[in-house]
């Protein structure tokens, strides 16, 4: 008995050291092919697919594999075909960075991302030490772009109350203004900061400066009867819906019927399951993109998106990272690399390429955006009204 | 003129705090632990108003009625789960620690069946309300309403305690349990009922709350519930009037330091004033002072 445990042990041995090498001689075979072969540029994307802000990161999942699809139906990249996938960071730094660390283990070679600000920036020192080049289409905040390696498909913070500032003032909707914005978050800070600033340019007057925290959103009384009593022809609401939907209420039951203005925080306003969207009727957002607009290039990528994600309609994060695909092979191209370079040579090549190519996307105009070497993208900004209930780009 | 319509807007704010209040002081009163869970029990009941009323087009006064059924049911559920197994415990800590862990439980709950999209609620008061001084002075309907709700709970709670077996059960045992068990009281029974009071008396909150000031997310109830609790020990923690007192006061304070001091610094000056009324009586403005016999 102990004689034939023996004989077994040894068969069992042999047979493992067998399956060892066949393991081994077969991944070597089927990599060779692949590099020689089938080379492929490797796209990686990173945000919240889950929990609170899930609409944000499912957004920049499934536009970005929009983009992705239709590169490769076209052809690729120089050639190249394009991979592209995504983790999820449940909205949390150091989930972030880890999805960044599996994505690399995946063999990425670029980044279209994370999707928010904070994330972007925890991952940015990351993108910066391992010289990969970055571009998060929705983090807002100027940190997101504080390493050379890193760009921005949207406007900064400040960006976005500076060209609120000039719309207004372009095209004259008011020159009395009242601002509400909370003072708790850096997103709603910022922009006023900016927008104030900016206001003084263009001979804008703000009469009423109303703030809230976080703890204090639920009574805006204050804040409006103020803006009513200095007469104020617009408010400017550089905050999220949420609020937003709230003072839209309050101001109509004291009767005020003032401009309303946002910035992109505002969009997702009809959304809000059983909103009054009469209370929303003429309010104004800055946003770069708005589903139902007539152009051919929206259309399509509405379609397609409405394909690949059940029937949901693209929000403004899809459109931005639709947008930072098209930017990247855009870059790619105007470079010329290939996918068998290293992660710091293709960064190299299209962190140069950046500031010289013009991008024609679905969150700009005409004219296309362009980047500036500190990461900060340059373009029209875009103006939605709502009527009759839904959103209309303003022309 | 703005003045008056800063002080409408003080008591509409603070008609919410007292309603919400009403229930924190009748449960502590009673069963003398601090319920953390209130401002969720709240939130689940304008919830449930929200589902049947908006989304399946119920009447909003039979949905009113399911909501309290829904939150009393809740509420004696929570108390027999979490908190009648410490009653006993060693410290008072533990289940004031329970309620915060309840209090998380409830918000991580309706993330998960609600989703954490803000959703609009309708209110279920259509009436306008008073138009004074040729529009210049609106009291809104809801105010109205809540103010009207909250003064006739007072007075029914107040009856209720003073009048009925039950009420004088539960006046016994929040002044000695042991002593009440003994005189055949059914502590746990009259206990049970408090909370279940409380609990529906949150679903009237909850519903009032968020008639007027019509957003509705997981977190909905928090704050406000903290506030209102702040409202109950201002007027007097345990005292009825005094959470209606307490919570009228509380509004039109923050309502009047927004206006004239600073918006920002409007919840600082609030807990100021809490300090200063705690220093000046320590029982708050309508507390009883309590003599403990040695």
């Amino acid at each position: 008995m102990k004689m034939f445990k023996k004989v077994l042990s040894l068969v069992l041995a042999g047979a493992m050291v067998l399956s060892l090498a066949a393991c081994g001689s077969k991944d070597s075979g089927s990599s060779d092919g692949g590099d020689s072969g089938e080379e492929v540029f490797k796209i990686g994307s990173i945000g919240p697919a889950t929990g609170a802000a899930a609409i944000y990161g499912l957004g920049v999942k499934n536009g970005a594999q929009v983009a992705v699809n239709e590169i490769n139906e076209a052809g690729g990249i120089n050639g190249y075909k394009v991979e592209f996938k995504f983790e999820d960071d449940e909205l949390n730094n150091e989930k972030s960075v880890n999805a960044y660390n599996t994505l690399k283990d995946w063999g990425m070679q670029m980044l279209v991302g994370s999707t928010t600000s904070d994330c972007s920036i925890a991952v940015s020192a990351k993108t910066s030490a391992d010289n990969m080049i970055q571009l998060t289409p929705s983090g807002s905040s100027v940190d997101c772009i504080a390493t050379d390696n890193a760009f921005q498909v949207c406007f900064t913070d400040p960006s976005q109350g500076m060209r609120s500032a000039q719309y207004i003032g372009e095209h004259k909707l008011a020159t009395k203004i009242a601002v509400i914005y909370d003072s708790s978050t850096s997103y709603s800070s910022g922009i006023y900061a900016k927008f104030k600033e900016e206001a003084a340019n263009q001979n804008l007057e703000i009469v009423s400066e109303g703030a809230f925290t976080a703890d204090n959103n639920k009574d805006f009384s204050v804040q409006l009867q103020q803006a009513k009593d200095a007469g104020a022809e617009l408010v400017f609401l550089p905050i999220y819906y949420t609020e937003a939907a709230l003072i839209l209420a309050q101001a109509d039951s004291m009767s005020y019927d003032p401009i309303f203005f946002g910035c992109d925080g505002m969009d997702g306003i009809l959304g809000v399951e059983n909103f009054d969207t009469s209370l929303a009727e003429g309010l104004m957002l800055l946003t770069p993109f708005v589903a139902d607009s007539d152009d051919e290039a929206t259309k399509k990528f509405v379609d397609s998106y409405k394909k690949l994600a059940d029937g949901e309609t693209p929000n403004q994060f899809a459109a931005d990272a639709y947008d930072a695909v098209y930017a990247l092979k855009a870059a790619i191209e105007k470079a010329d690399v290939k996918p068998s370079a290293s992660v710091s040579d293709i960064c190299e090549a299209v962190k140069g390429a950046m500031t010289e190519i013009n991008v024609k996307g679905l969150t700009s105009d005409e004219q296309g955006m362009t980047w500036a070497a500190t990461g900060e993208v340059d373009k029209a900004p875009k103006a939605a009204v709502i009527e009759n209930g839904k959103y209309k780009m303003m022309q | 003129m703005s003045f008056i319509n800063y002080l409408i807007s003080g008591i509409s704010l603070g008609s919410v705090y007292a309603i919400i209040a009403l229930g924190y002081t009748m449960v502590y009163g009673i069963a003398k632990m601090l319920n953390f869970a209130h401002g969720d029990v709240i939130m689940i009941g304008a919830y449930t108003v929200f589902t049947v009323a908006s989304s399946i087009g119920m009447n909003p006064a039979v949905a009113v009625i399911l909501s309290i059924v829904v939150c009393t049911v809740l509420g004696m559920l929570i108390e027999r789960v979490a908190y009648k197994p410490l009653r006993q415990a060693a410290s008072p800590l533990a289940v004031l620690i329970t309620a915060i862990g309840v209090s998380y439980l409830l918000q991580n709950v309706a993330l998960l069946v609600f989703g954490p999209n803000t959703k609009s609620f309708t209110s279920v008061i259509s009436w306008k309300g008073v138009s004074l001084a040729d529009g210049k002075l609106n009291i809104s309907g809801v105010t109205i309403v809540t103010i009207a709700a909250c003064i006739v709970i007072m007075v029914a709670l107040t009856s209720f305690i003073n009048h009925s077996r039950a009420g004088q059960a539960m006046l016994a045992v929040s002044e000695d349990k042991g002593a009440a068990q003994l005189m055949g009281i059914n502590v746990n029974g009259t206990i049970a009922l408090t909370f279940a009071i409380g609990s529906g008396l949150a679903a009237v909150a909850g519903v009032l709350l968020c008639s007027a000031y019509p957003t509705l997310t997981p977190y909905t109830g928090a704050m406000p519930g903290i506030k209102a609790f702040v409202a109950a020990v201002f007027g007097g923690i345990g005292s009825i009037p005094g959470a209606m007192i307490g919570g009228i006061l509380l509004g039109i304070i923050e309502i009047l330091s927004k206006a004239y001091i600073n918006q920002q610094l409007s919840d600082a000056i609030v807990f100021s004033v809490l300090i200063i009324v705690l220093l000046i009586k320590p029982t708050g403005i309508l507390g009883r002072n309590i003599q403990e016999k040695v």
